[in-house]
């Protein structure tokens, strides 16, 4: 009578069963992996190092890499990854010294630019041949400018290049002539991968080929594409008739490495031989690491703080709500003066890095400018000060900086949510400014462009990476780079537009002696300091570390000091050479390793053999009483 | 969206037992009535789901074309192309009808970024998330279950206080965090404890196949499964134990005590089947965040699943993608809360007469 209490159907209860049951299966599921992987592991290590050393019998370079790959496609990809990948796997007209960083042949042994500068003929290499045994030749050279020039979509990613181009022929397979509308002075700094025509004409729409589905890619640099899974891995194996000499180590492995500590756990232990991008932190611990050596070199980038000179667009029209004060020189010159650079460098890049002053970083020598003693903007809170006291933005009673139209000086600076510099540096800013009476809010976004594109900033941290050429880096502040209207999105990088500076950047656009033109961007750079809307405040160094016990040397670039990670040309990875120790392979340490899995792993097994069974006895002995 | 309903649907089942008494004619036709609802609140919900995320995705700032050019030389004719191929020219209207057309035919669109098409970048990772969270979540919900069971049985004593004590501090640990930790310590190994596993990613790479290529595999899941089981069977495990607890009080209990049955009888056979309910619900939303994965997780072991792929694609943003996504997780969702649904009138025929 008392059995109808808990009023449980049957049905319900076998169901609950079964759910038990699948719980104490998965209890035991959960341990096979362990387990299998236990008992095979001890079998399998040496076939996997069987297989290996028949495979390739040496040396593999493996690069932590955080980035993915957007596109293996050179007419789409964007992001560094892929165009340094690119850069291995295809030979581009011309390459830069890793010394320092001149132009160099590449697949071009020679270039002369005509009379009147609008006719460029390059020699092509006779010796530079495809990874398929076909030769490389200028009708390919020619074939990929053409389609740039043709297919809107082949343009999508170096388009930039061919747009000045009028026509581009292949008088003979040595001889390649690329006519343009007006002279360019990049003509030697064409960066653009190219491609075997033979197998790129049978591609369909550019703007979906991924180039990513047949392995190993056609190519002609230093290295062959032969694998490639999404965010796992990129392989690569030497081009062994690369005209420069093959690479030394057997393969190249690029390894996804998503989280930055991960990926110097991985050098630590060996399983990645290179690691890029490190923070001061990991620097320092990966320092005294033996077999390690932290490579702590001079960057291609610039940091800065840009003012909104009041954006606009080309059809003259203002837009956004950047505030007026900032169109005030003095007003910028007071900020800047009470920018404290060398505080910036010492406490926020820990010393990675060198006080900025010009636009264009000191480790691009020819280019590299710095203001003279009577124009240069050094850290002075009191000169600050008075250059606001004579504008006339004097002090309230609360101690606030007010303009002459009763608005106080409190400014907003747009800073990169992912980027702890940028925070840190803007508390700097707010005790300097605060000190002067001047507020300032920081607007810390996952995604600055919009306000940016859309003029509805005060103050921004801006910051590019320069290559070897200036002319893009300085073609950002032309007027031309405006906004069509204001709904547009220009290419300009914060609305600057100077006749003076536009006046300059014509010039050496069209200037073919490379010191006339290096003084006429020193120019610019001068131009571009004075009309103080911007103010370049530190290089950041290139930090990064790499395994002495596999990797016995390697090219920096420059290759006095430089760095490894992202260089203007493929030296690094083509000039590594293996150590003994790395050529030879071996997993020993992985036999210890072997053993204790299998233990746990039977021990596993075994408790949840002895779990089950004890179970189904306890239950058994229970149906029966019932 | 079909919000997850037992409470609601205990509440009605309750109300149904007092107004309609103990009736049992008719009960699989009511499971049919039942189940009919659910599914057309299920597909109504996805629906809504479709729509949503195309204006949803559209509010968020940021200007897919001008992040994924910043820092690379590009003219204007560039910055129009790329508008064009992504569809960004057309008025908003026309973006909104394409879009519907394709998602109904199936066809999510393609990846900004990737050139891809979003279904074929989302096939290509949900096997590795699901793996990997669908592993973890089967294992600490067991975990949870037997563990809460257990605590709530010997409520008070030095074993709960243990449990429940050791459950609560995991779960506050940052997954990262301990992720991290694990790395350090049994990937790269210390002290005495050797480098026993990968430091990250889904497989060595070393061409493997058949049951080498598993054994890989697994050895790589094991620290990132440890991790998401250890931060995650807390959970199981203090709904467990409260709503045990709440059945200990009943009268049944007592009641099966005095027929004689054994203390464990009575845990397994009377308490424990009553206090699931809760818990069950509980697993199922779990199960429905297996296809979200976790981006921490996912992120420190560098796995090759969705949750990555998410953040790539909020950091653009990649519109096509992140608006795929969404759709694919709240299905996910929606797809598990339907189960559940479904399964309720088995577990308590109350439900759903």
């Amino acid at each position: 009578m008392v059995t109808k209490v808990p009023s449980r159907p049957a049905a319900p209860r076998r169901l609950l069963r079964l759910l038990l049951a699948t719980g104490v299966a998965a209890t035991a599921l959960s341990a096979v992996p362990q387990a299998a992987q236990a008992s095979p592991a001890a079998s399998a290590a040496p076939v996997a190092q069987a297989t290996a050393d028949a495979k390739s019998g040496g040396a593999t370079l493996t690069v932590a890499v955080s980035q993915s790959i957007d596109s293996l496609s050179p007419f789409l990809a964007q992001k560094l990854t892929s165009t340094s990948i690119h850069r291995l796997a295809y030979e581009y007209l011309t390459n830069y010294d890793a010394k320092d960083a001149r132009t160099i042949p590449g697949l071009a042994t020679a270039w002369t630019p005509s009379a009147d500068k609008l006719t460029w003929t390059y020699t092509i290499r006779e010796d530079s041949k495809w990874s398929d045994g076909k030769p490389a030749t200028a009708e390919d050279a020619a074939w990929t400018f053409n389609k740039m020039m043709t297919d809107p979509n082949a343009a999508t990613a170096n388009g930039s290049f061919t747009a000045n181009f009028k026509k581009v022929t292949a008088t003979d397979p040595r001889t390649l002539v690329i006519e343009l509308k007006k002279p360019q002075a990049t003509m030697t700094a064409l960066d653009v991968p190219i491609v075997p025509k033979h197998v790129w004409e049978k591609v369909g729409d550019f703007s979906k080929f991924n180039n990513d589905q047949q392995f190993p890619i056609v190519g002609n640099g230093p290295f062959v594409i032969t694998d490639f899974k999404v965010d796992q891995y990129i392989k690569l194996k030497p081009n062994k008739t690369f005209w420069r000499g093959a690479p030394k180590f057997d393969e190249l492995v690029f390894k996804y490495y998503k989280d930055g500590d991960a990926a110097v756990a991985a050098l630590q232990k060996g399983e990645v031989s290179f690691v890029p991008n490190l923070t001061p932190a990991q620097a320092a611990a990966l320092k005294s690491q033996k077999n390690i050596k932290v490579n702590d070199a001079p960057g291609r980038r610039f940091f800065a703080i840009a003012t909104n000179p009041g954006a606009r667009s080309q059809d003259g029209r203002t837009f956004g709500n950047g505030h007026k004060a900032l169109l005030d020189p003095a007003v910028r010159k007071a900020l800047f003066l009470a920018v404290d650079r060398t505080t910036i460098v010492d406490k926020v890049f820990q010393g990675h890095a060198v006080e900025g002053e010009g636009y264009i970083p000191p480790r691009f020598g020819s280019y590299f400018w710095k203001p003279e003693a009577a124009q240069k903007r050094a850290y002075d809170p009191a000169a600050a000060a008075k250059v606001l006291d004579a504008a006339g933005y004097r002090k309230n009673a609360e101690g606030k900086r007010v303009g002459k139209d009763g608005k106080a000086l409190d400014f907003r600076i747009l800073c990169h949510a992912t980027d702890p510099n940028d925070k840190a540096i803007g508390k700097y800013l707010q005790e300097w400014w605060g000190k002067l009476g001047i507020g300032l809010k920081v607007e810390c976004l996952d995604s600055v462009s919009d306000p940016w594109v859309k003029g509805d900033y005060d103050l921004a941290f801006d910051g590019w990476s320069v290559n070897p050429d200036p002319d893009y880096v300085l073609s950002i502040h032309t007027c031309g780079t405006l906004p069509a209207t204001p709904k547009d999105s220009g290419a300009t990088d914060n609305f600057i537009c100077d006749k003076e500076f536009d006046a300059l950047y014509a010039q050496q656009a069209v200037e073919y002696d490379a010191a006339k033109r290096a003084d006429l961007v020193k120019r610019m750079q001068s131009r571009l300091y004075d009309t103080g809307y911007m103010n370049i405040m530190a290089y950041p160094n290139a930090l990064e570390a790499y395994r002495t016990d596999q990797i016995k040397s390697i090219t920096t670039m420059p290759e006095a000091a430089g760095n490894l990670w992202g260089q203007d040309g493929y030296w690094s990875w083509w000039s590594a050479v293996p150590t003994a120790s790395a050529a030879s392979s071996d997993d020993s340490d992985d036999s210890s390793a072997t053993g204790v899995i299998l233990g746990v792993g039977a021990a596993a097994v075994v408790l949840v053999g002895v779990g089950v069974w004890a179970a189904r006895r306890r239950r058994a002995g229970a149906d029966d009483r019932e | 969206m079909t919000t997850a309903s037992t409470p609601a649907d205990v509440a009605r089942a309750e109300q149904a037992r007092a107004t309609d008494g103990a009736s049992r004619t008719g009960s699989s036709l009511g499971y049919l009535r039942h189940a009919a609802g659910k599914l057309g609140g299920a597909l109504v919900s996805l629906l809504a789901v479709l729509v949503t995320s195309f204006f949803l995705f559209r509010i968020i700032p940021g200007d897919p074309v001008k992040a994924m050019t910043h820092g690379v030389p590009t003219t204007a004719e560039q910055l129009a192309t790329l508008r064009r191929q992504f569809g960004l020219d057309l008025p908003l209207w026309q973006q909104f009808t394409d879009y519907c057309a394709k998602a109904l035919s199936g066809d999510l669109g393609t990846s900004f970024q990737f050139r891809a098409p979003v279904g074929e970048l989302i096939a290509e990772k949900l096997p590795a998330t699901l793996l990997l969270t669908g592993v973890a979540v089967v294992i600490y919900s067991a975990l949870g279950l037997w563990l809460g069971t257990r605590s709530a049985w010997r409520h008070g004593g030095l074993g709960d206080k243990l449990n429940t004590g050791i459950a609560l501090t995991l779960w506050s640990v940052p997954s990262f965090w301990l992720g991290l930790l694990l790395i350090i310590v049994f990937s790269v190994g210390m002290g005495p404890i050797p480098g026993l596993f990968p430091t990250g990613g889904m497989e060595s790479g070393t061409g493997e196949t058949g049951f080498g290529y598993v054994l890989d595999v697994a050895h790589h899941l094991v620290l990132p499964v440890v991790t998401l089981v250890a931060v995650g069977y807390a959970q199981t495990l203090l709904v467990m134990r409260s709503s045990l607890l709440d059945e200990m009080g009943g009268d049944y209990l007592t009641t099966a005590r005095a027929k004689g049955l054994r203390d464990d009888v009575v845990r397994r056979r009377h308490a424990v089947p009553n206090a699931l309910l809760p818990t069950v619900t509980m697993i199922f939303i779990n199960l429905g965040h297996v296809a979200a994965g976790s981006i921490l997780v996912e992120t420190v072991f560098s796995w090759p699943g969705l949750g990555g792929l998410f953040y790539q694609a909020l950091s653009v943003p990649d519109l096509p993608l992140v608006q795929g996504l969404f759709v694919v997780f709240a299905g996910a969702m929606i797809l598990m809360n339907l189960i559940a649904d479904l399964l309720y009138p088995m577990l308590d025929p109350r439900v759903g007469r």
